[in-house]
């Protein structure tokens, strides 16, 4: 059976040429696949393939008891585990009818949100890496590692934390959490403003993104785009503020949008972001209560039979889980909507009538992993 | 001769020594009765031997300078557990590249794939012949000197051309031809900026170049080209923010991408050595060369022309890689204007004073 290509060339006598680049290549964040028929430099057609990293992970799901499940939403998208976990166990908790305690809702938000400085503070890494600074990675590095020596602590794990459970944390955080945060929180405004000069107000940065991949605001909703993706187009849409979850609604906190929707608009509103955190961070920690962290909950968890999908904001945009139950230990049916996905989806629109160097910029600018596209 | 003065000589007044060994040789050859051409001949290829295993010792060096120099920026150390401080790494890394498996990749022209290092490594180390290391220590201290720098530094588009289409392989021809247009384009506002600097000193030999800096650097008369000839040498050895052709993240090392062991090394020595280079012509272009108080002469070239390196090092770490066609832009939008017009108001300045 002989396989089609996807793309062609049309004729031998034009200019154009077929790109491979491939599974593995320092820029594609992971094990994305782009074949790109370029013409010279410029891009004229572009056919991601997926799936080089899918594991199965739903129907994995299927076949395991729901507390077996929560260390398997970490590794989807190994970036944002917290708003994995938050949207797994916010689904079960919705079909059990658990009510989680107040203070382990404020230690929810405290974590979400550490956990988007550090996707985001990674993704500044590996922009600069993609556009050829070769600096900016140490620096986010460094604050990334006390932040997971400060995740360690509280969950046990560095990276893939696991620290969720239905109806709140397995024990309260320890003691000296709450100072290593403020420690972080007193710096991480002027660390922002100048990790923010070094790379993103970089003339020669701003002449390489401005202006270049727009997205329009209808488009970027018609695409399915979420985060600061669909952010930088000037659309202030947030799941922190649409649909409210946890204790969210007591914070005091903006949504930053970029004005032009291209790719230094979307770079622009991650730093912003970062520095959002820090304030919902801030006020978290100040009105912290005090009290239980784990609801009662039964021993054997068997949500009543039914259907139900949850959404939590994670730092690249909309995390979204519907889960079926037909009153078993094990789920009927779980399905993730994954951000990354909705986001790739927009590259042809992006990428095309771009240059090379620009295929890289814009791929780091929309901030995809791809272990969260094929799960 | 006294021997305290004999050691001093050795250090500030090379140029004594170097006749001195030139008369002797020449006065013992001709006793033995023989013609003086094949005693040039040997003087020359001692010379050349000498500049080449200096070359690949200082760029040995100044990989290592770079490593600690890049690692001290970004907050973590360099290498430090070869030896005394790390100093012994590049030995190691020599020693794997040399015992390296040399890949050839098939359908590859291999003639042209061999070559093309070659011609890299010989339009860098061929410049040195007329840089002036010291006072008198010069390999030949041609009368077109700085014309035959320019040339010669454009001969490396040629091996980086051959290298990208001899690979076989997209991303090195990619690769290969932005090089080609970035050394092109790069060359004329550096040409514009050394001609301002022959208009003052009067003369194309580099020897002449630094004795007319003797009063006062010529850095202080011409800031703007200074900070010109850095940039356009940037480009013009493929160093970031300029390194396009081989961009690491986009075309995963483009022309270099299909070499490994002995034609790698010899890529990567030509690059650090062309580091050495254009810092060594900015020194003796607008640094004074190797004149300085009471230090020897060869010592404060090394010191500015490391001073320079560390500059060059430095913009390097600091900044994103720009794209190819703003590079383009650049060059002829930007530093050619900027070059005419400092070569026209030194051509009137000089007029008139």
């Amino acid at each position: 059976m002989e396989t089609k290509m996807p793309i062609e060339i049309q004729s031998r006598d034009s200019d154009e040429y077929i790109l491979n680049m491939g599974p593995q290549h320092p820029s594609t964040h992971g094990v994305l696949r782009l074949m790109l028929k370029m013409d010279g430099e410029v891009v004229k057609d572009v056919v991601p393939y997926l799936g080089y990293m899918h594991r199965g992970m739903e129907k994995m799901f299927e076949n395991k008891k729901y507390e077996q499940i929560i260390p398997y939403t970490d590794r989807t998208d190994y970036l944002s585990v917290i708003p994995n976990n938050w949207v797994y166990c916010m689904a079960v908790e919705k079909l059990m009818g658990i009510q989680v305690p107040e203070r382990a809702q404020y230690l929810r938000v405290i974590m979400a949100e550490i956990n988007r400085i550090m996707s985001h503070l990674l993704w500044y890494a590996s922009f600069g890496m993609d556009v050829g600074a070769l600096t900016p990675i140490w620096y986010a590095f460094k604050e990334r590692e006390e932040l997971m020596s400060l995740m360690e602590s509280a969950s046990g794990a560095r990276f893939l934390h696991n620290y969720f459970r239905f109806g709140g944390f397995k024990a309260d955080i320890p003691k000296g959490f709450i100072d290593g945060v403020k420690k972080l929180l007193a710096r991480i405004d002027d660390d922002v403003d100048e990790y923010e000069a070094l790379l993103i107000n970089n003339v020669i940065l701003t002449n390489r993104t401005k202006g270049v991949a727009p997205i329009s605001r209808e488009k970027a909703i018609e695409y399915g785009l979420s985060g600061p993706s669909i952010r930088g187009s000037n659309t202030a849409i947030d799941v922190r503020k649409d649909e409210p979850y946890g204790v969210y609604p007591k914070f005091n906190f903006e949504i930053p949008v970029g004005k032009n929707g291209d790719t230094w608009d979307r770079c622009k509103v991650r730093m912003d972001e970062m520095r959002q955190s820090a304030a919902i961070i801030r006020q978290a920690i100040d009105a912290l209560p005090a009290g239980d962290v784990m609801a009662k909950i039964p021993k054997i968890i068997k949500p009543a039979p039914g259907e139900v999908y949850t959404r939590v904001e994670g730092p690249r945009g909309d995390i979204g889980l519907y889960l079926v139950s037909d009153g078993t230990e094990k789920p009927y049916r779980i399905k993730m909507r994954k951000p990354s996905f909705s986001n790739i989806s927009a590259i042809k629109e992006l990428i095309v009538g771009y240059k090379v160097a620009d295929v890289v910029a814009i791929l780091g600018s929309l901030d995809v992993i791809i272990p969260e596209i094929d799960r | 001769m006294n021997f305290w003065q004999v050691v001093k000589d050795i250090f500030y007044n090379t140029d004594k020594i170097v006749a001195w060994i030139y008369t002797q040789s020449h006065a013992l050859w001709a006793s033995w009765h023989l013609p003086s051409v094949i005693l040039d001949i040997i003087i020359q290829l001692v010379v050349a031997v000498i500049v080449v295993a200096f070359l690949a010792l200082n760029a040995l060096w100044i990989i290592y300078y770079e490593r600690r120099f890049s690692a001290k920026m970004q907050l973590r150390y360099g290498p430090n557990r070869v030896g005394w401080q790390g100093s012994l790494q590049l030995i190691a890394d020599t020693i794997k590249l040399l015992i390296k498996e040399d890949i050839v990749p098939t359908k590859t022209d291999k003639n042209v794939f061999t070559i093309a290092p070659i011609i890299v490594m010989l339009a860098t180390f061929a410049v040195f012949l007329v840089i002036p290391f010291g006072k008198g220590i010069i390999a030949a201290d041609l009368n077109i000197g700085v014309l035959y720098i320019l040339a010669i530094t454009g001969l490396a588009v040629i091996g980086i051309l051959a290298g990208g289409w001899a690979s076989n392989n997209k991303y090195s021809l990619i690769g290969g031809m932005r090089s080609a247009a970035q050394i092109v384009s790069y060359e004329i506002p550096s040409v514009l900026i050394v001609l301002s600097i022959i208009l003052m000193a009067g003369s194309l030999k580099m020897g002449d170049i630094v004795a007319a800096q003797s009063k006062t650097w010529y850095i202080l008369f011409q800031p703007v080209g200074f900070v010109l000839f850095l940039i356009a040498s940037n480009a013009e050895i493929n160093r970031a923010p300029f390194d396009l052709p081989e961009a690491e993240s986009e075309l995963v090392s483009g022309f270099i991408t299909e070499y490994s062991g002995m034609k790698f090394a010899m890529f990567f020595l030509a690059e650090y050595t062309n580091i050495f280079l254009v810092s060594a012509v900015a020194t003796t272009l607008f640094l004074g060369g190797w004149q300085g108080p009471w230090l020897p002469p060869f010592v404060w070239f090394f010191i500015k022309t490391y001073f320079v390196v560390s500059i060059l090092m430095w913009i390097r770490w600091t900044f994103p890689r720009i794209r190819v066609d703003h590079l383009m832009e650049f060059a002829w939008k930007v530093l050619l204007p900027i070059a005419l017009l400092n070569l026209i108001v030194t051509a009137v300045v000089l007029k008139m004073v």
